[in-house]
């Protein structure tokens, strides 16, 4: 009889991080179907053709790395990465363009700083922003969403076509445009009954299509919230002082006045981000007030940066800047260890060894 | 009635698994061919042995006495032949052997002589403090503090509350469940003699709502003693706190009962609190009330490698492997066994070590109960240890420090005050052993702490060796320069003498001024020490007349 040394605990929980990336790969489904119906086969398609990408990044990089390749392959952190910039990129992003923005997510966002749990930014924001940064018009190249006037997305073989220009020319010639958020900044001067004309790009809230596709994510959100994949306070955090940045700044109903609150968290990235993207704990503060703090940034620089900034979306550059933060918050909200003053062993807790 | 809690920060719910081991009463155990008592089972100094192999002795009979305040006594289990003192393997997480005395039960189980406190409440706390001393009492539930050292609070503290820690929070362990369900009325009563010793304001009974049974027991002994006691009051009340691990934590429980935290590296004594397992107050009755030392105790067998899971009242020394065949234990199966829970306790790699004061539970687990750890995964920061983390650390910044061996940021983010509950471990989804990281740390910073007192003694030795050295040149040199000087001196006056025999004697040569140098050197030195001694003379003659004056 052989008895295991082991240390305690002996007792585990039995989560575990694979199913924790599984789960956040589940809750995006309500999101991926709005986007699905409202521009086309060409996410879908997108979607797999960036977790081909993703696992071909990472099997490479494991094999460079020497380390075991099904281990690694199995924590579906790459696949959660792929999902997530395949869901942010236009519908009918040429091929490349997924391929350069995943691989520099994997490759260098995530591994070069070390692999999963070390990489200091979030590798989808990293993969979006390089993106946004050197292909700013095929970034910015949304199809119209159905029901915008005349819009009907493309079906699966255009689409297909599309992507991969190599496998033939499309039949129809595909339209695009900028999104609502792009409109509202770049055309001033509309007024209210031009934004909400009948056949516009702009729906009930926000962007047609565009506020679907955000309460899509907010319901996956949710559903990560209620089975406690993320805390509450990085969304909750980020979505409030949007929300009270909105109210604060909004000047009328017009193009020039900045967009109600509801088109703010009904467009664009919003809930994407506040709920999958804000949320990667690895890139994220981690400490209670940490959290609140961190999504509050987020929020804030989000419209910042939608309203003053010259990119129409932000969610990609607010994570990244408040990724940056992220260790100075973890820093200086250190919670109070039980039996002392204050979070820090302060000096006068240590005078002892001086 | 109600007491208002304060509760503490994080703590997770662990599959209880304590149904199993509550379906007998506590069941008595045969007397095994030979008991082992490891001369330390508590934490201070190892006992030292009275007797000698070959020696009968009674049980109950002293074996060896405490060495200094922080050690206890050891009893004899019962009535026999000493077989044996030598080193033996202890439960221990070291592994390593220490010395025991093995003793040959003769099977009579002849009791020495019992000397009971016949009235407690006449006694003196010393007086008491010194029978728990006597009796080999040491904390049960967790590292084995001497108990009577706990009692011996400085005499300018005032203890506020008493606190006994029924609580029982780690899964599988029911030991103090079943004392309390069976023996409630010794519980109340060694509640009762150590209230008299720290004359505490409230005595609190802390008992987790998942003991329903135990709850009830203890509610009707107090009600049966305020009917008894009527001309005494008692201020015990029973508190009923939420199940959540680990709420049984000396630290949380005090924080739970009554808002204060114990200030880092010191005792509870420190806030005017004392806390006391149920299984030592249980003891404390037994020594005081009835004069036993403690010499057995209540052990839960449980696991699913055993078929009778089950508390047995066992005799220290016992060998684990005469408690596992009672309780049915299937060998093939049996793969982990475990001293104490599975949160806190520790794996024993054998089956012939000894029962000892702090064994409150054998969990004998099999593979399928207890499999191996996957691999660990790399840290994805999620935040759910810090969640969990009772003591509000930050356990995956202590991890990224105590990999990276940054002994002194893990001491900043307070590695020390981790109480290695295993919390932190449980919840991980990277299943990171984080609390054996924490150890390793703590391990290397005590080493550290020590290597420094040590450096600082060398260099302490090594400034007094050159102080000493540099003494001991001063003084030769001070010696050598002496000698000079007189030899000095002798020569001089030898060549003045000469040379005024040589003026005298011949008067015929030339004059002084002739004389070789050295000479007139000699010269100078004499006429140096002759102004040298009148000066003396003047001084003592100033120094006298000083003294007539004064005087
Ligand atoms: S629970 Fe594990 S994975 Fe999560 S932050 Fe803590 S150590 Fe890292
Ligand atoms: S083992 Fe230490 S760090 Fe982990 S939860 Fe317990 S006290 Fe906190």
């Amino acid at each position: 009889m052989k008895l295991a040394k082991v240390t305690s605990p002996h007792l585990h929980d039995r989560s575990d991080t694979s199913h924790v990336m599984k789960m956040v790969i589940v809750a995006t489904l309500p999101g991926l179907a709005a986007l699905s119906w409202f521009f086309g086969w060409g996410v879908l398609i997108n979607l797999v053709w960036a977790w081909i990408v993703a696992l071909g990044c990472e099997a490479i990089v494991v094999k460079i790395r020497k380390r075991p390749l099904g281990y690694y392959l199995n924590d579906y952190s790459a696949l959660v990465t792929a999902t997530l910039l395949g869901l942010a990129l236009p519908p009918l992003a040429p091929w490349w363009l997924t391929l350069v923005g995943v691989g520099f997510a994997i490759i260098v966002a995530k591994h070069l700083y070390g692999g999963l749990g070390s990489n200091p930014f979030n590798p989808a924001a990293v993969g979006y922003v390089v993106l946004l940064i050197s292909f700013p018009v095929q970034m910015s190249s949304w199809l119209p969403a159905r029901g915008v006037e005349g819009a009907i997305p493309p079906g699966f073989i255009d689409s297909l076509k599309s992507i991969f220009p190599l496998l033939g020319n499309a039949s129809v010639d595909i339209v695009t445009q900028a999104t609502p958020l792009d409109q509202l900044k770049q055309r001033p001067g509309l007024t209210i009954t031009e934004i909400w004309q009948p056949g516009s790009a702009f729906g009930r809230f926000a962007g047609v299509g565009w506020e679907w596709v955000n309460i899509g994510f907010l319901i996956g959100g949710l559903f990560l919230l209620f089975r406690k994949i993320i805390y509450w306070q990085i969304p909750v955090a980020m979505l409030g002082s949007l929300t009270v940045m909105s109210i604060i700044f909004w000047g009328g109903s017009g193009s020039e006045g900045h967009g109600s609150p509801l088109f703010h968290l009904l467009s664009g990235a919003t809930m994407l981000c506040a709920f999958f993207i804000a949320t990667d704990p690895v890139t994220a503060a981690t400490s209670n007030r940490g959290r609140l703090i961190y999504g509050a940034g987020i929020g804030v620089l989000i419209y910042v940066i939608r309203v003053w900034g010259s990119y129409p979306d932000a969610a990609a550059f607010a994570v990244l800047l408040l990724n940056f933060c992220a260790p100075l918050i973890d820093y200086y909200v250190q919670p109070r260890t039980y039996g002392h003053n204050s979070g820090h062993n302060s000096d006068s807790d240590r005078s002892g060894d001086s | 009635m109600n007491r208002k809690l304060f509760s503490f920060p994080g703590g997770i719910h662990p599959p209880e698994n304590k149904l199993q081991s509550l379906n007998l009463p506590i069941q008595s155990v045969p007397l095994p061919k030979r008991l082992i008592l490891p001369l330390q089972q508590h934490i201070g100094a190892p006992a030292k042995a009275i007797v000698n192999v070959g020696d009968q002795v009674k049980k109950g009979q002293c074996l060896a006495q405490p060495q200094g305040f922080v050690s206890a006594s050891i009893h004899a289990p019962t009535s026999g032949a000493i077989a044996e003192i030598a080193d033996h393997e202890i439960p221990h997480p070291s592994g390593l052997a220490s010395l025991c005395i093995v003793l040959q039960p003769d099977g009579e189980d002849s009791w020495c002589e019992a000397q009971p406190i016949a009235d407690y409440s006449a006694a003196k706390p010393a007086e008491l403090v010194d029978k728990i001393r006597q009796s080999g009492i040491t904390g049960m539930g967790g590292a084995g503090f001497p108990t009577s050292v706990k009692l011996s609070p400085p005499a300018d503290s005032k203890i506020e509350s008493l606190i006994i820690n029924a609580v029982e929070c780690e899964p599988y362990i029911t030991a103090d469940d079943m004392l309390m369900r069976e023996r409630a009325a010794g519980v109340i009563e060694g509640a009762l003699i150590l209230n008299h010793i720290l004359q505490t304001r409230e005595t609190l009974i802390a008992i987790e709502d998942n003991k329903p049974d135990a709850i009830a027991a203890m509610r009707r002994a107090v009600e049966a003693l305020s009917e008894s006691h009527n001309s005494q009051p008692h201020n015990i009340e029973i508190v009923v706190i939420p199940t959540r691990y680990p709420s049984g934590g000396e630290k949380q429980l005090i924080q739970n009962l009554t808002g204060k935290e114990v200030p880092s590296g010191k005792p509870p004594l420190h806030v005017g609190i004392v806390v006391q397992n149920t299984a030592t107050t249980y003891a404390i009755h037994r020594a005081i009330n009835h004069g036993e030392p403690l010499i057995s105790r209540i052990v839960t067998l449980t696991g699913e490698a055993l078929n009778k899971p089950g508390n047995y009242e066992t005799l220290l020394g016992t060998p684990i492997e005469h408690l596992l065949e009672l309780a049915g234990i299937d060998n093939q199966q049996l793969s982990r066994l475990i001293m104490g829970g599975p949160m806190m306790g520790f794996a024993l790699d054998s089956t012939a070590l000894p029962v000892v004061k702090t064994t409150n539970c054998l969990l004998a687990a099999t593979n399928t109960e207890y499999p191996e750890q996957p691999p660990a995964m790399p840290c994805i920061r999620c935040g759910a240890c810090a969640e969990a983390c009772p003591a509000s650390l930050l356990p995956q910044q202590l991890l990224w420090f105590s990999m990276g061996g940054e002994l002194d940021k893990a001491e900043q983010y307070n590695v020390a005050d981790c109480i290695e509950c295993g919390a932190c471990s449980y919840v991980c989804p990277s299943h990171i052993p984080l609390v054996q990281y924490y150890r390793a740390t703590k391990g290397e910073l005590a080493q550290r702490r020590a290597d420094l007192i040590q450096s600082d003694h060398a260099r302490d030795r090594f400034e007094f060796r050159e102080e000493r050295l540099a003494k001991e040149k001063a003084e030769k040199d001070a010696k050598r320069k002496a000698r000079a000087e007189a030899a000095a001196k002798a020569q001089a006056a030898k060549k003045a003498a000469a040379a005024l025999e040589a003026k005298e004697g011949g008067a015929t040569k030339d004059s002084s001024d002739a004389k070789p140098p050295s000479d007139k050197e000699d010269v100078v030195a004499a006429a140096l020490a002759r102004v040298e001694a009148k000066k003396k003379a003047k001084a003592d003659a100033a120094a006298k007349t000083q003294q007539q004056e004064s005087s």
